[in-house]
């Protein structure tokens, strides 16, 4: 068959010739298979009828450093950090924590229009920014606050955003929680999922070609985030492209109501990892310790031009955000409470912190006041200032204001001198 | 590609008026409709997400190939709008997709060829894009490219649509007029529950691929008597709610309780009469309806919330022109959201409001 099938062939039919013997054959093509497409991994054939079952293959290990306790299991995991870092790790943390309860309660208020909080995956974020250069860049997708924070992005602005008035530096086109800020190298925060991947992979590749690049991109996601296309032309983009970039999933296992078990049926997100050839690490995301040195190692790896995927394994403490009521479909309330008890990122941090002396419960109480303090301050401070004058919301469409929206801006200004006290003029600044 | 739903908490019972009457009223005051006799005598007071539910009940129950899918549809949706279905038809019926738009629009399409009802949820109108190839590039092609061989029209799309009051750019847009160019598919938006009941049976039981947009801040906020049987609205004809003989406002979804307010005002402090017309299905739409009223009042405003520039009002004063030149007595007016995106704080000032729809009436028949 194969013979006849050679000599009707115009193409090739002088090297098969030139093989002598069936296995010079299987050589020649599992050459073929190899380079051309498999990205050079051992082509083999197989007598031995099998269709893989995933479900029997094992699952991708949980990196971790310590126990649930909080505990090294292995002392040289141990990432060393001195007493200065410890601390401010713990302290971005717990002012995370303090700023995401009063927010959340001043939504409760209807004093801001919506708010999602970070409840449990405080670790994810501070582990992860820990091991970051500040000039790498970051796009997340809406819950990794305590990544900015970390990078210092001042409390004042995180509240101005959330009331959107004029000293936002977004002036109030977003919703809350739309954080962005150039000096921290965080891109603005989208609505929309997972659009953010394929443009991390974009920024990566044009930071691989300046000389010497010694930044890599951070793009954060969900597990619900994953399932989009644009989660497959991201990987697939990094890894025939060698971008140096970090793909951190946070899989906290819900998708607002739907839970991971309806997400995806493979062994989760990291599982995905490999068949795209990307760099693989699933790690206990509560962990800090671990998310730290699987970060690090990952920046070390991505630098190399090779694309890294990270899936933290944590839990969403909180509802998806002020408009859900997460009781509705999490009816096993005892299993959240679980959660925040037995795992609770900061508790396990705090262990290392009280076991070192660096920390103790009087540091904790005048921590805690003083946190307060400063986000109340900063909050009334962001309620009591203005909204921008409304001619913003003609600004930023184009580089420059074009003569159509010129005139509608103009339409505006004529329609608000006859009827301005139908609207909310003193609400906003004066020209 | 929901994000967030930010307004399901709005929707859920008590807390709703509540929580709107903190931020500021709405922009509008709904009208409730007085549903035709012969949709059934037998009614009974709902909201528009009720309505939907019920339409989707008995869709599902007269259908036995109906089934109900998009993300976080089977503990009830974030807007509650499939409450109680999964319960009531399996969860074979109604299930939760993974977070992928684009699947669900294709999955749907897949179902509807083999000859399967489909009804698809996508959470929000702004996050329908990454369906966008499906719907523009599949669904609204497959009878057409095939010859009639194959064809998807038991699809029906619900996407939730419009401002809400604080949704910023991704959680109020309105894309009607990115589907309206598009031979193919039909696009329905109802201005309240016994519309949206009757016109999304319709829209499922068409035999072609309908998009269903339901105005999300309607669906607490606006409560009638619906008739409780199997009825349905036509696809593709207006309805006059408000009759009058100065000028015509043509408009759909929550902008027709806008201008119905505009047009009150306008009789009240000017002494013009309004006619209010609510297009109803914005592709194909019923050209001859609109033209009637025009010829009669001579004078035409559109209204919609979306931008102005290509939105479809564009279409309809194009249509006008060309078929009521002579009866004109003025240009036709536009009175609808600004070229920009749709910015958080400054709604107010973005939104064509009462008083700008008034403003436009006022200068349009003093023109």
């Amino acid at each position: 068959m194969l013979s006849r099938l050679s000599r009707r062939s115009p193409f090739n039919t002088s090297i098969f010739r030139s093989f002598a013997t069936a296995r010079e054959r299987d050589e020649f093509r599992l050459q073929e298979y190899s380079q051309k497409y498999l990205g050079y991994r051992k082509a083999v054939f197989t007598e031995k009828l099998e269709i893989i079952d995933s479900s029997k293959a094992e699952a991708v290990p949980i990196y971790r450093v310590t126990d649930g306790l909080g505990n090294f299991i292995d002392s040289s995991q141990d990432p060393k950090f001195g007493k200065e870092m410890s601390v401010k790790i713990y302290e971005t943390m717990t002012q995370l924590n303090i700023m995401d309860r009063i927010l959340y309660d001043s939504q409760r208020q209807g004093r801001i229009s919506f708010y999602m909080t970070n409840f449990g995956e405080e670790g994810n974020h501070v582990g992860s920014a820990a091991a970051l250069k500040n000039s790498d860049l970051v796009y997340g997708q809406y819950r990794e606050v305590g990544v900015l924070m970390w990078r210092g992005f001042p409390l004042e602005q995180f509240m101005h955003q959330c009331y959107g008035n004029s000293m936002d530096i977004g002036k109030g086109k977003q919703m809350p929680v739309h954080y962005g800020s150039k000096e921290h190298n965080f891109v603005t925060i989208s609505s929309p999922l997972t659009t953010q991947l394929p443009q991390a992979v974009g920024s990566a590749y044009a930071f691989k070609r300046q000389p010497n690049n010694d930044r890599v991109v951070c793009v954060y996601f969900g597990d619900g985030a994953a399932s989009e296309g644009d989660a497959h032309a991201a990987f697939n983009f990094a890894a025939t492209l060698d971008c140096p970039i970090i793909f951190f999933c946070r899989n906290n296992g819900y998708a607002i109501s739907t839970p991971t078990s309806e997400q995806y049926a493979g062994d989760g997100i990291a599982g995905k990892g490999p068949g795209y050839g990307l760099h693989t690490i699933r790690v206990d995301g509560n962990d800090l310790f671990a998310v730290y040195n699987a970060t690090q190692e990952a920046r070390r790896v991505a630098l190399t031009n090779k694309p890294v995927l990270i899936e933290a394994m944590t839990y969403r403490l909180g509802h998806h955000s002020t408009s859900d009521d997460s009781t509705a479909y999490r009816l096993d309330f005892k299993k959240v409470q679980t959660w925040g008890d037995k795992d609770h990122p900061i508790e396990r941090f705090k262990t290392y912190l009280v076991e070192k002396n660096w920390w103790d419960d009087e540091k904790e109480k005048a921590w805690q006041k003083e946190v307060r303090k400063r986000v109340l301050k900063a909050f009334g401070d962001a309620e009591k200032t203005k909204l921008a004058h409304f001619h913003e919301l003609f600004e930023g469409v184009y580089d420059q204001v074009p003569e159509l929206l010129k005139r509608q801006r103009d339409e505006l200004d004529n329609h608000l001198k006859e009827y301005g006290e139908h609207y909310p003029l003193d609400r906003c600044l004066r020209k | 590609m929901a994000a967030f739903r930010p307004f399901s908490s709005l929707l859920v019972g008590g807390n709703t008026r509540q929580l709107l009457a903190k931020r500021g009223a709405a922009h509008f005051n709904f009208q409730p409709s007085d549903a035709p006799k012969e949709y059934g005598d037998v009614r009974q007071k709902m909201n528009l997400c009720q309505a939907v539910n019920n339409a989707m009940d008995i869709a599902m129950d007269t259908d036995p190939s109906a089934v109900l899918f998009g993300e976080d549809v089977a503990f009830g949706g974030v807007f509650r709008c499939s409450i109680g279905l999964k319960d009531k038809y399996g969860a074979d019926r109604v299930f939760n997709t993974p977070l992928c738009e684009q699947g669900i629009a294709g999955f749907g399409i897949g179902l509807a060829v083999a000859g399967s009802t489909a009804i698809a949820e996508i959470q929000f109108g702004d996050y329908i894009f990454p369906a966008y190839d499906q719907l523009v590039n599949e669904a609204a092609k497959y009878r057409y490219r095939s010859g009639g061989l194959f064809e998807c029209g038991k699809l029906t799309v619900r996407a939730t649509w419009g401002a809400v009051g604080h949704g910023a750019l991704y959680h109020s847009q309105c894309p009607e007029a990115n589907f309206t160019h598009t031979p193919g598919v039909k696009v329905v938006i109802p201005r309240g529950p016994t519309q949206a009941k009757g016109l999304l049976l319709s829209c499922i039981r068409d035999d072609n691929p309908t998009i269903f947009f339901e105005p999300k801040i309607l669906y607490r906020l606006a409560a009638e008597e619906v008739p409780v049987g199997d009825f349905m609205i036509p696809l593709s004809k207006a309805e006059t709610v408000r009759k009058g003989k100065d000028v015509t406002i043509v408009s759909w979804g929550t902008q027709v309780h806008v201008c119905l307010e505009a047009a009150q005002l306008a009789q009240e402090k000017l002494g013009v009469s309004a006619e209010v017309i609510d297009l109803q299905t914005i592709q194909p739409w019923d050209e001859d309806h609109v033209v009637e009223s025009v010829k009669r009042t001579g004078r035409l405003i559109v209204s919609h919330e979306a931008p102005k520039t290509s939105g479809f009002g564009a279409e309809i004063a194009a249509t006008i022109q060309d078929r009521c030149f002579l009866h004109l007595e003025s240009p036709v007016n536009r009175s609808c959201g600004w070229d920009t995106p749709f910015p958080h704080v400054y709604e107010p000032f973005y939104l064509p409001t009462v008083w700008r729809v008034f403003d436009s009436i006022k200068k349009t028949v003093k023109y």
